[in-house]
């Protein structure tokens, strides 16, 4: 606290208490309602004005917290999510209504949409769509796709249901009520006030040698340093990765950085002091140096290599091949060529990546926002080279990943550093910071030759594509290997041929986004595909159904599947859409000159789980001898819902409702691994885990009791009750033995999934199930101005078995509102959109009404049929809206981000 | 450092008259464009100087005080010649951003994308400014933007309220505005129109404003002079019209795509304004 004489107090209503606090002049009224006042269900997340997270009302009306100075608030009423959810009956009425939708996620933009909301409906109890979105319009949300928020706070009736929560029922969250109150504590609202602080030195240049000067001077001659961190520092090897092979990143760069941002110090003081903090100040000399910034320059002769043993600055390929696409070309009656480019795509969870470590003895314990606590766990045991009995991680909540928090960011600062002043400390990304060092989705550069004989079955394919994996290799080499494997779509394609390179490059690392890569290849095949059908004079659904996948037939690797294939499924049901909507288009161009509407559709397949390589899923539950059944959930729920799924999936194993499960999160201290959350493997890997163990543990229970397999299974005080044919059957448990866990029954069981090695044409048996997607979306084109506006999506996907229909559907919407982005706004260029007003998302007036169409073709081995999803739902985004731009003006764009520039010049090209 | 928020406009020009203190008011612009380590060696918020926020109107003109902010414009009680600065108004970043920031702000950030630059242009605007030592003064907003972030502020000076001259009473006016995304979005390209008709349907008065396509928004004269005596439907708007404007190219768009976009919508501002 700054409570000094100079500093006169600034006393205000919070949420109907009166506050005094003595803020330094000009401070944000976020940081002294965070930082002074312990107010943390106010996020921060950009502190910009730009995402909205930190809104509060303050008389009443929606500001930014982060923009207003706290002295403007005296004598005034300032509102939080916390204290609306406690007072207020329109915020407590509006909490159920976010509960019953779905509408919160990850959770971190929630307070700031719900006390948007909050404020609107007090002047306006029914609001319209578009007075919503006008309300909302200020804050970003990058997990729900908006939909469940305008039907929340608009009224609309509830999705979920009040039900036992067995397999199919759309249940609420799980977690909901700590979203919605503002009690969930993120990356950055664990450490305590006061907590020592640190301010990472990065570098300015995407290539440079650097030389430190006289650190210790700097530390003795700056008021409220602790220690500056260096590579010096690191007790163990300076290097991270996430794929054994391909461990090439240092914690901070020794003598040269390779992309901009990248770390070499860390200054670690007191939060005063790293507040006024100025970089400048800090002793350290940079050379810039000549640096390659794109995949052909990075290939060009004489261009200086990233890694030394990477020739070429190629770090690995990946290459399918079946047939010969060669002599099906020579056969077939059309062919058909396209270059394809895509640019850097930044994940943009509104929260910045954060945490909190303390010295626990000689343990150290770090929380923070991750995907992968175990793998994180593998990281720190080798950089700080300590026995991984001595490190915990505990993760906190997360606010976002889409793939990019799989990779460690602030954690190994936060552990070196509590090391090395033994006193707890805390880290917190800025928005650019975030933007400038985490990893982003793969620019793609891509050429693909597609041949089809009359009768529409293709003839040949010929994909190459290169991918800017940018510094480091990060999640680049599963880009690799994913592309070729994938790049086929949902189809059969006997001759094929596909390889792919990641190049490295001085950009920032390309690493894990939501499709590793596939995305990007299905705007390629999806586009071209609509180009064939166009040259066949065939119908682009019938087209794509001539050639989909269906069960007993080889894929491009030769994988055959004897069942579960869903994709003919998927595309049969846009149909009715398909010529609805065409139909209205054409009525609605016949009247209209300057917009002109299209309507397109693309399809997907994703392969759920690692690619050929093993991914093992552990779920350990018990029961207390009060009977209290325990689930330890290892899966990292990032907003999409794994509490909620894995927890009615080994409910209805065990044969109980999900109120009776008290569930346990992913510590490494107590919970086993349940893998890392990517590659749309949860609900099938770490599901098929707690089907295993929720069956384990009810096997065990029903030997113990000796009833019958069917037997109606009852927890609590201190008692299982189990009723079959013969009766009414009571166990007490307070005489049964309980083990380290404190379980008097335990169940622990691993899941893995069954796959095969591909051989050097990429044949084999890469993964144990795929899903399966389709979607069309109806856009309007201004034509003068070249802006692409969706106004509806029908999406079909095929989930196996809907664990939750209306998490489905949340992924669903998410995954759509992420592939728009991709396709018309969104490209980081390093060094100039490096904040979220030149890095445009969709906002909430941006994402159409979306009809989800759920296809159940169950999966053999999935948890009661299921398939994954997260990643499938933006495989077929992207090109849908690129083939309903051709279909609206007759321009294919074959460079995404679409910007209204782009379109109109292709608009413009085609009509001279 | 100080954090200042007098209520009394004689207070506050002294304070200003010291020097190097950071004017704040909606702190749209201070906090995003504040430097890690880096504060003013004070603060002058002039949210509380009495008379400084509201519209009030006396004889020949509209009184916004400096720190009235964009919520308040939108929701005034306006002719329908200010039917275009409410519009911007509601463009101005979020909801959130328009009830904090104020009109005077905008200006005195001096971005080539400010949205209330084309409306008040358009309609005229004045700026008042007051200092200890020299008292009050009045410049054309035309003579007060002077580039890229850089006005005729002088040091000791605060905007005190923009002045508008009433507009002919039956003047319309309406705002476009270009931009990638629907909400929080910084213009590709904007135009605000303000358009009077005499009792044939012909123009009588035209004024044209575009914005984010010069380093500082432009009124287009040789347009409006054009538009003199035109009916709706007799409407150009040619290359000759726009050769004032010199738009940049940046992640927003081309200076050639900007150019070609605004002659629509300086037609589009100009049917919405009479429809």
């Amino acid at each position: 606290m700054n409570t000094t004489a100079d500093v006169p107090s600034t006393q205000f209503d919070l949420d109907g208490t009166k506050v005094q606090v003595f803020p330094a002049p000009g401070m944000r009224l976020s940081q002294v309602l965070r930082e002074e006042l312990g107010v943390r269900d106010v996020k921060i997340g950009c502190n910009a004005g730009d995402c909205g997270a930190c809104t509060v009302l303050v008389e009443g009306a929606p500001v930014c917290a982060c923009l207003m100075p706290a002295q403007q608030v005296a004598g005034r009423r300032v509102e939080t999510l916390g204290g609306l959810y406690q007072n207020d009956k329109t915020t407590q009425a509006l909490a159920e209504r976010f509960q019953d939708m779905g509408a919160a996620q990850c959770g971190i933009c929630t307070p700031g949409m719900m006390v948007a909301a909050v404020a609107l409906l007090r002047e306006n109890p029914k609001p319209t769509e578009t007075e919503v979105q006008d309300a909302l319009g200020g804050v970003l949300c990058r997990c729900t796709g908006y939909r469940k928020i305008i039907d929340a706070v608009a009224g609309t009736s509830p999705v979920a249901r009040h039900a036992r929560g067995d397999v199919g029922d759309p249940i609420r969250h799980v977690d909901a009520v700590a979203k919605v109150s503002g009690k969930q504590a993120f990356g950055d609202d664990i450490a305590p006030i006061g907590t020592l602080e640190i301010f990472v030195i990065r570098s300015p240049y995407p290539r440079a040698d650097f030389r430190f000067g006289d650190i210790d001077a700097f530390i003795a001659k700056t008021e409220g340093i602790d220690t500056v961190l260096t590579a010096a520092d690191i007790p163990g090897q300076n290097l991270f990765g996430v794929i054994p092979q391909f461990v090439d990143q240092p914690v901070f760069a020794e003598t040269q950085t390779r992309f901009r941002g990248e770390a070499v110090a860390a200054v670690v003081g007191t939060p005063q002091t790293i507040q006024n903090f100025t970089p400048d100040t800090f002793p350290v000399e940079w050379s810039e140096l000549k640096s390659v910034t794109d995949v052909a320059s990075a290939q060009a002769d004489g261009a200086a290599l990233l890694h030394a043993d990477r020739a070429n600055n190629v770090m690995c390929g990946g290459f399918v091949a079946s047939g010969d696409p060669d002599a099906a070309f020579a056969n077939a009656d059309v062919t058909v060529e396209g270059h394809f480019q895509s640019g850097f795509v930044e994940h943009a969870y509104i929260e910045p990546e954060a945490g909190f470590a303390q010295m626990v003895g000689d343990r150290v314990e770090i929380h923070a926002c991750t995907q992968a606590p175990v793998m994180d766990l593998d990281a720190l045991e080798d950089i700080l080279a300590m026995d991984r009995a001595k490190i915990r991680i505990v993760p906190t909540a997360v606010g976002g990943g889409f793939g990019s928090k799989l990779d460690i960011s602030v954690q190994p600062f936060l552990a070196l550093a509590a090391l090395k002043t033994g006193n707890p400390v805390r880290l917190n990304y800025t928005r650019t910071e975030s933007m400038q060092s985490s990893t982003k989705r793969h620019p793609s550069d891509i050429q693909l030759k597609i041949g089809a004989t009359k009768d529409g079955k293709i003839s040949g394919f010929n994909f190459y594509g290169e991918f800017d994996t940018g510094a480091y290799a990060s999640w680049g080499p599963t880009v690799a290997n994913r592309v070729p494997v994938h790049a086929s779509g949902p189809y059969s394609i006997p001759d094929y041929r596909a390889e792919s390179k990641g190049i490295h490059t001085n950009n920032p690392p390309a690493g894990a986004f939501r499709g590793f890569g596939v995305p990007q290849s299905a705007i390629a095949q999806e586009c071209l595909f609509d180009v064939l059908a166009e040259k066949l004079a065939i119908d682009p659904l019938d087209f794509r159904i001539k050639n989909a996948l269906t069960n007993n037939m080889p894929t491009v690797c030769g994988q055959v599947f004897s069942q579960g294939v869903g994709i003919g499924e998927c595309l049969e049901a846009l149909r009715p859409a398909w010529n609805a909507e065409r139909k209205a288009a054409n009525d609605f161009n016949a009247s209209n000159s300057t917009i002109k509407r299209g309507v397109g559709l693309a399809a997907g397949w994703y392969g759920c789980g690692n690619t050929s390589l093993p991914n093992p899923s552990t779920i350990k539950s018990g029961v207390l001898a009060d009977g209290t059944i325990v689930l330890h959930q290892g899966a990292m729920d990032i907003g999409q819902g794994a509490n909620t799924v894995i927890t009615q999936i080994f409910a209805t194993a065990l044969g109980v409702p999900v109120r009776a499960i008290r569930l346990v999160g992913p510590d490494t201290d107590v919970t086993p691994d349940a893998g890392k959350t990517s590659a749309s493997r949860q609900t099938y890997v770490s599901g098929n885990a707690a089907r295993l163990s929720g069956d384990a543990l009810r096997a065990v229970i029903l030997e113990k009791m000796n009833v019958a397999s069917d037997a109606v299974l009852e927890f609590g005080d201190g008692m299982i009750r189990a009723k079959d044919n013969g009766g009414t059957h009571e166990l007490s448990l307070a005489n049964l033995a309980l083990d380290d866990d404190g379980f008097t029954f335990r169940a622990e069981e691993t899941y893995d999934p069954p796959t095969k090695p591909l051989d050097e044409n990429g044949q084999g048996v890469p993964y144990a199930q795929f899903g399966y997607a389709a979607h069309l979306v109806v856009v309007d084109v201004d034509t003068a101005f070249g802006t692409v506006k969706p106004i509806k999506f029908v999406a079909a996907h095929d989930v196996g078995k809907a664990i939750n229909p209306m998490l489905v559907e949340g992924q669903v919407h998410g995954g759509i509102a992420q592939g728009l982005g991709m396709a018309l706004m969104e490209e980081y260029i390093p060094g100039r959109t490096e904040n979220l007003h030149d890095y445009l998302i969709p906002t909430i007036g941006d994402v159409p009404p979306i009809e989800t169409i759920i296809i159940e073709d169950a999966d053999a081995h999935g948890p009661y049929g299921a398939k994954g999803l997260g990643e499938h739902v933006l495989i077929p985004t992207a090109p849908s809206i690129l083939n309903a731009i051709y279909n609206a003006v007759g321009v294919r764009i074959s460079k995404v981000p679409a910007t209204p520039a782009r379109v109109r010049a292709a608009i413009k090209a085609k009509s001279s | 450092m100080t954090y200042h928020n007098p209520t009394d406009l004689t207070l506050a020009l002294e304070i200003a008259a010291r020097g190097d203190g950071k004017i704040v008011a909606g702190g749209t612009d201070v906090y995003p464009t504040a430097k890690q380590g880096e504060s003013p060696p004070y603060f002058l918020d002039v949210t509380r100087i009495s008379g400084i926020t509201g519209i009030t109107q006396d004889a020949g003109s509209y009184r916004i005080g400096a720190a009235t902010t964009w919520t308040q414009i939108a929701k005034a009680d306006l002719p329908p010649a200010f039917d275009a600065l409410k519009q911007a108004a509601l463009e101005v970043g979020s909801i959130q951003i328009q009830n904090a920031g104020t009109i005077a702000g905008n200006i005195c950030n001096a971005s080539p994308a400010a949205d209330g630059m084309p409306p008040l242009l358009a309609l005229g605007a004045q700026v008042e400014l007051a200092s200890s030592a020299h008292g009050t003064r009045n410049l054309p907003l035309e003579e007060f933007v002077l580039d890229v972030r850089k006005t005729a502020l002088a040091d000791d000076e605060l905007v005190t309220a923009i002045i508008i001259p009433t507009p002919p009473a039956g003047a319309k006016s309406a705002f476009e505005k270009l931009g990638s995304r629907r909400y929080l979005v910084i213009s590709i390209s904007m135009v605000a129109a303000l358009i009077d008709c005499d009792a044939n349907g012909k123009i009588s008065d035209a004024r044209i404003a575009v914005g984010s396509c010069s380093p500082v928004a432009l009124r287009l004269s040789d347009l409006e002079q054009d538009l003199i005596g035109k009916r709706l439907e007799e409407i150009e708007v040619n290359e000759s019209h726009l050769s004032s404007l010199s738009p940049i190219t940046d992640v927003r768009g081309s200076g050639s795509y900007r150019l070609d976009v605004v002659a629509e919508q300086c037609l589009r501002a100009i049917k919405r304004a009479l429809t």
